[in-house]
């Protein structure tokens, strides 16, 4: 499985989590008052990095996520920066109310990264996948929500997530994606960004989607459908404007997502769509099931999150719109 | 420094004043936990106003201050009473708990109040902050300590064992923990509801210096935390034996009070049994 290849990309190199440990290191190093919470999984979110260079910036907390949020909610009270890190299944389903209280409520400054979003962590299976993030931190208000799509963007992302003060919700994967951005793209927090140019139907992805996305992109291209492919890459605050202008100049709609659709980001898409410029819109995501332990391109057929769905996706979504005439 | 000798008669007159704007400010609000808050007088009275904590009132975030944390958060009109006392803020506030618009919220909310250190409200949580408080002020070069006062009721949350576990392993002899050990949770007596005894056995056994006091005896309770930490590396617990809704006679007696406030014909009571210091005939 390559993702991207039929759009042109060169095969990925490197898993996510592994750019995430990088991008971790290098923020680290730009900025001393960063520290690094480990819920004991640092050799597979890739947090270690930061325990090899700065073992005294490093602390693994061990299995216990709703002591290892206190503390990282501690430390940024004291006016560190934490990154909390752990996967996002076990953060956020073990420490949810830790995290609202002593981050969201409290609108610290902290960073929590989750890590293996998604279903493509594969073989582990449905305990360990993260499949109801975005609806998790949605429910949290004051948290900054981002989804980095490819090294590029996780790199850029991680450094806005630094910077920025606030409490932020980074997700990490662990498949390697293929890199879509270049050296020229430019990322801010509220800012989804246009990866692709057309007019026929748009089609908003976010995280391994938005590769997946403009391989669907590239099979519609054959049968006439110029599809605007949009990186969401920030869920709160969402680029209404983006989202809107894509509404206007396709007047069809698809979100693809590697998440549940219920409680999903093509809700939240879906919601400033209706309010601005209501066009028919079609969703990509998992419906309501878990999944199970499999190779992850496996997964990907089983469960309809492939380029095959969304192209079909995006040309009912066409259909609809010229029914509409 | 203070000579707790002379002052604990004194000490004594403050513990009344500030059990009078918990009753005032909860009656007034018609809602909150008195009996809880009362519990716990004496203990941040020895805290505050017993030279335990180094704190400037006028400068809240002075880096360098000891940190409370109120981690049974319910007893937040305790906190906001003394923080008024201490003079971070106007006592005028503490008739707003709980109104609109006020940041005298039922719970403690961090970043509305100076003093208020840490969001509290969901019991188990406030032991964890405490260690990153500990950890930064590692990184900070800070010498600080941390107080973190527990109720016993939330010493059934596992958060509670997780950070007793990890303060031992991180060597947090800056941090003390003080347990409010009034023996009653909402629903009942802890002993009927959730046991919790062996209770010192179980913090002596997670590494932790462990000592008991009578937690209405403020001399008592600021000479038992002057010998904190019995070493560097070695955090402290505070085992402090109460009563809940002290102060009131026909509040210790009924622990249905837990979460209700005074009705006004009741707290004219409470105030006399309060300024008499013992049941009105």
């Amino acid at each position: 499985m390559q993702l991207g290849s039929k759009a042109g990309y060169a095969p990925a190199t490197m898993p996510l989590r592994n750019v995430f440990g990088e991008a971790l290191l290098d923020v680290a190093t730009d900025n001393p008052r960063v520290v690094v919470l480990d819920g004991d999984l640092g050799n597979s979110t890739m947090a270690e990095t930061v325990r090899k260079a700065y073992p005294e910036r490093f602390f693994n907390l061990g299995i216990a996520e709703s002591n290892l949020v206190g503390v990282g909610a501690g430390l940024a009270a004291c006016g560190l920066i934490p990154w909390i890190t752990s996967f996002s299944s076990f953060l956020l389903c073990n420490a949810y109310d830790q995290i609202r209280l002593a981050i969201a409520l409290s609108n610290i400054n902290a960073k929590v990264l989750g890590s293996h979003g998604g279903i493509t962590l594969g073989k582990d299976g449905p305990t360990q996948m993260g499949i109801e993030d975005f609806a998790l931190v949605g429910g949290l208000p004051t948290f900054t929500m981002l989804v980095p799509s490819d090294p590029v963007s996780m790199r850029a992302l991680v450094k806005l997530a630094t910077d920025h003060v606030g409490p932020v919700w980074l997700r990490s994967s662990r498949l390697p994606l293929p890199v879509i951005y270049d050296e020229e793209s430019t990322f801010k927090i509220g800012q989804a960004n246009i990866v692709r140019q057309g007019d026929d139907v748009a089609i908003i992805a976010c995280g391994i989607m938005t590769a997946i996305a403009l391989d669907a992109a590239a099979d519609l291209a054959a049968e006439g459908i110029e599809a605007r492919v949009i990186d969401l890459l920030s869920l709160r605050p969402l680029d209404v404007d983006t989202i809107v202008a894509a509404a206007r100049d396709t007047g069809a709609v698809v979100t693809a997502e590697e998440h549940l659709l219920t409680g999903g980001m093509g809700s939240n898409v879906a919601r400033v769509i209706a309010q601005h410029h209501p066009v028919p819109m079609r969703f990509v995501g998992l419906a309501d099931t878990y999944t199970e332990s499999a190779d992850p391109a496996d997964l990907l057929v089983k469960y309809h999150l492939t380029a095959d769905d969304i192209a079909a996706a995006a040309r009912d979504a066409v259909a609809a719109k010229r029914a509409q005439g | 420094m203070i000579d707790t000798a002379t002052a604990t008669g004194d000490l004594s007159e403050v513990a009344r004043q500030l059990r009078l704007d918990i009753l005032d400010s909860t009656t007034k609000a018609g809602s909150g936990h008195p009996s809880s808050s009362w519990s716990a007088v004496e203990i941040c009275t020895a805290l505050y106003f017993g030279g335990v904590l180094r704190y400037r009132a006028d400068e809240p975030w002075w880096p360098a201050r000891d940190r409370f944390i109120m981690s049974k958060g319910h007893a937040a009109p305790l906190l906001y009473a003394v923080l008024a006392r201490a003079g971070y803020f106007d006592r005028e506030l503490l008739w707003t708990l709980r109104q609109i618009d006020s940041p005298v919220q039922g719970h403690p909310i961090h970043g509305l109040l100076p003093g208020v250190e840490a969001t509290t409200g969901s019991l188990g949580q406030g032991l964890s902050l405490g260690i990153g408080h500990v950890l930064g002020g590692r990184l900070n070069g800070l010498a600080y300590r941390v107080y973190v006062l527990l109720g016993d009721g939330e010493c059934e949350a596992g958060q509670i064992w997780e950070a007793a576990m990890a303060a031992a392993h991180f060597g947090a002899g800056n941090l003390t923990a003080i347990l409010d050990y009034n023996k009653f949770q909402e629903t009942g007596p802890i002993a009927r509801e959730m046991g919790l005894e062996p209770l010192a056995d179980k913090w002596h056994s997670f590494g932790w210096h462990v000592d008991e006091v009578d937690g209405h005896d403020i001399g008592a309770i600021i000479a038992k935390l002057r010998t904190f930490p019995a070493r560097p590396d070695q955090p402290s617990i505070l085992i402090a034996h109460t009563v809940k809704g002290k102060g009131v006679s026909f509040v210790e007696t009924d622990f249905t009070w837990h979460g209700r406030a005074l009705p006004p014909a009741l707290a004219e009571r409470a105030r006399a049994e309060l300024l008499q210091g013992g049941p009105v005939a």
